[in-house]
């Protein structure tokens, strides 16, 4: 086939250009009307919000006499421990409700009744079950995360193109072998976005699992600032929980883009 | 010659809310080895089934369809089946996807690198084994495609409009392109098309089928040379068949 001239070229690579430089000005430029909204806003004197000076000054007394690290691995352990339980959970479960129809009837009644109740509404159950310690604010978490997460993993196994499947089964593939590569790689796209809804869905259910007698964490410095009317630490303590997400939600978007960069988009 | 794929009364019904559907009507048809037969018919005629049965993806209905003479069961790399949307394992590179099949099968890691190459080289894709197929062409995936399906070693290749997506320049010389790929390792093909001009170009025979209920309507021998070339293409011998071809499938009879 040699012999006869190959005309097509490969498709011309992304019709929209993009510029990162551009948009990387334009976020810092947000970032800093933003401050400067807040700094016009607490100065008005209205309600006696605090500026962002005052809130960067406790911020530094926190790291200093190592409250807010203290807090920060709290709330990450904890939140770590309920995503990887979660997921690594969530996966199997997943990929079980969407190759055998017989494990979705049985499973998916629960997991969609779990669904509709906010996680929070489960913390008195999990109290008076597990108790105060550790373990009713990890179940949260790992409840929030598995919820979210599983559900995206069966519809990603639902959704595999079944021509792919039928690719390889007339190539003489085994149900073990289409399962293990077509089914797994195929959903890989769809895991890693339940993995973010998770990991959104823990992260915001930290705040209130530390509502359950903490001894430390941000959720739980925060509840403490609020009795002293500590607006600083509020704050020290939202920003640090907005900016440890957004961390967490950018790593696994880079492992999207590792994992998944050979998905056609359009 | 010998009788590779046969079928023989095959029926079809689907099962439907509102009734049963007759898809496919008592075909008989016998596909001799080496032999390149193209399957053309209005949308709707049973063309996937007929085809669907013979790569045992579909589940088979009435009467039989032997191949080498042993009933088809089910699926099996002895069938090369080439898919109209390509099917290639996107997160794969062209080269691993060729690989698939071959992976499947009991021979070493040299013997399987050795028969992915000489497929790809094959079809023409030397310079993009190591692509991904989001970076080929239309034209270039249903190479891969077909080189995929060529390295296990079929006997027969069953291809289901496998250009009808693509223009119609790309789809010319994908036809030649195959034509040289199935002359050069001759297996025994069964194309489907809805493009007359390809169904004449390409086939010893061109089967005509009539729907409602799916069934051939009738069997129109190609009697022309290979290799085909431009000058085939552009004859009157050419012209006279796609005629007869074009007449049997716009202007057919209503079933009786
Ligand atoms: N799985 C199915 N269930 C019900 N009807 C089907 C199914 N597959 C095909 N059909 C019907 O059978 C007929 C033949 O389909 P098909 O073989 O795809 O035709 P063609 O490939 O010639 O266009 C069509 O009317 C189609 O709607
Ligand atoms: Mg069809």
């Amino acid at each position: 086939m040699t012999a006869v001239s190959v005309t097509d070229p490969p498709p011309s690579p992304g019709r929209r250009l993009r510029r990162p430089g551009r948009t990387l000005v334009l976020n810092v430029v947000a970032v800093l009307a933003g401050l400067g909204a807040w700094t016009a806003l607490s100065m008005s004197g209205i309600t006696g919000l605090t500026g962002p000076v005052e809130v960067a000054a406790r911020g530094v007394e926190l790291v200093a006499d190592g409250t807010l690290t203290n807090d920060m691995l709290a709330s990450l352990r904890r939140v770590f421990t309920g995503f990887a339980l979660g997921t690594l959970l969530a996966i199997p479960v997943g990929f079980l409700m969407g190759w055998y129809a017989t494990a979705r009837a049985l499973i998916e009644p629960y997991v969609q009744f779990f669904r509709t109740i906010p996680p929070l509404a489960i913390i008195p159950l999990a109290i008076l079950l597990m108790g105060i310690g550790e373990t009713p604010k990890v179940f949260v978490i790992f409840l929030a995360a598995f919820l979210s997460s599983v559900v995206s993993t069966f519809q990603g196994v639902l959704d595999v193109d079944k021509t792919l499947i039928n690719a390889a089964r007339v190539l003489g593939a085994s149900d073990r072998t289409i399962f293990l590569k077509v089914v797994v790689p195929a959903s890989t796209p769809f895991i890693i976005v339940g993995m973010r809804i998770g990991l959104g869905a823990a992260w915001g259910t930290l705040v209130a699992a530390e509502l359950i007698a903490a001894q430390e964490g941000l959720g739980y410095r925060m509840q403490q600032a609020q009795l002293y009317y500590d607006l600083p630490t509020i704050f020290v303590g939202l920003i640090s929980i907005g900016v440890l997400g957004l961390i967490m939600d950018r790593l696994l978007l880079l492992a999207e883009r590792r994992f998944t960069g050979w998905q056609e988009r359009r | 010659m010998n009788t590779k794929i046969s079928f023989q009364g095959v029926s079809k019904t689907f099962e439907l809310k509102g009734g049963r559907f007759l898809a496919l009507d008592r075909v008989d048809l016998d596909i001799a080895d080496r032999e390149f037969v193209t399957v053309v018919g209005p949308s709707g005629c049973g063309k996937s089934t007929l085809m669907g049965m013979a790569a045992g993806l579909v589940e088979p209905g009435t009467g039989r369809i032997l191949l080498d003479g042993a009933p088809v069961t089910g699926p099996g790399p002895d069938r090369g089946v080439i898919f109209q949307q390509y099917a290639l394992f996107p997160w794969l590179t062209v080269r691993k996807n060729v690989e698939f099949g071959l992976r499947l099968q009991p021979i070493s890691a040299e013997e399987r690198h050795r028969r992915a190459q000489h497929a790809i080289d094959l079809v023409g894709l030397t310079d993009f084994a190591d692509a991904l197929p989001k970076t080929l062409s239309g034209g270039m995936k249903q190479r891969c495609a077909i080189a995929r399906a060529y390295a296990v070693g079929p006997q027969v290749l069953l291809m289901d409009e496998p250009f009808g997506a693509l223009d119609a320049l790309t789809r010319v010389q994908l036809q030649d392109q195959l034509l040289d790929t199935w002359s050069r390792e001759r297996r025994t093909v069964m194309f489907i098309t809805h493009d007359v001009d390809e169904a004449v170009y390409l086939a010893n025979r061109v089967v005509v089928m009539a729907a409602r209920p799916g069934r051939i309507h009738r069997i129109i021998d190609v009697d022309l040379p290979y290799p085909r070339t431009e000058e085939v293409r552009l004859s009157p011998e050419f012209s006279r068949i796609r005629n007869e071809v074009w007449h049997s499938v716009y202007h057919q009879a209503p079933a009786a």
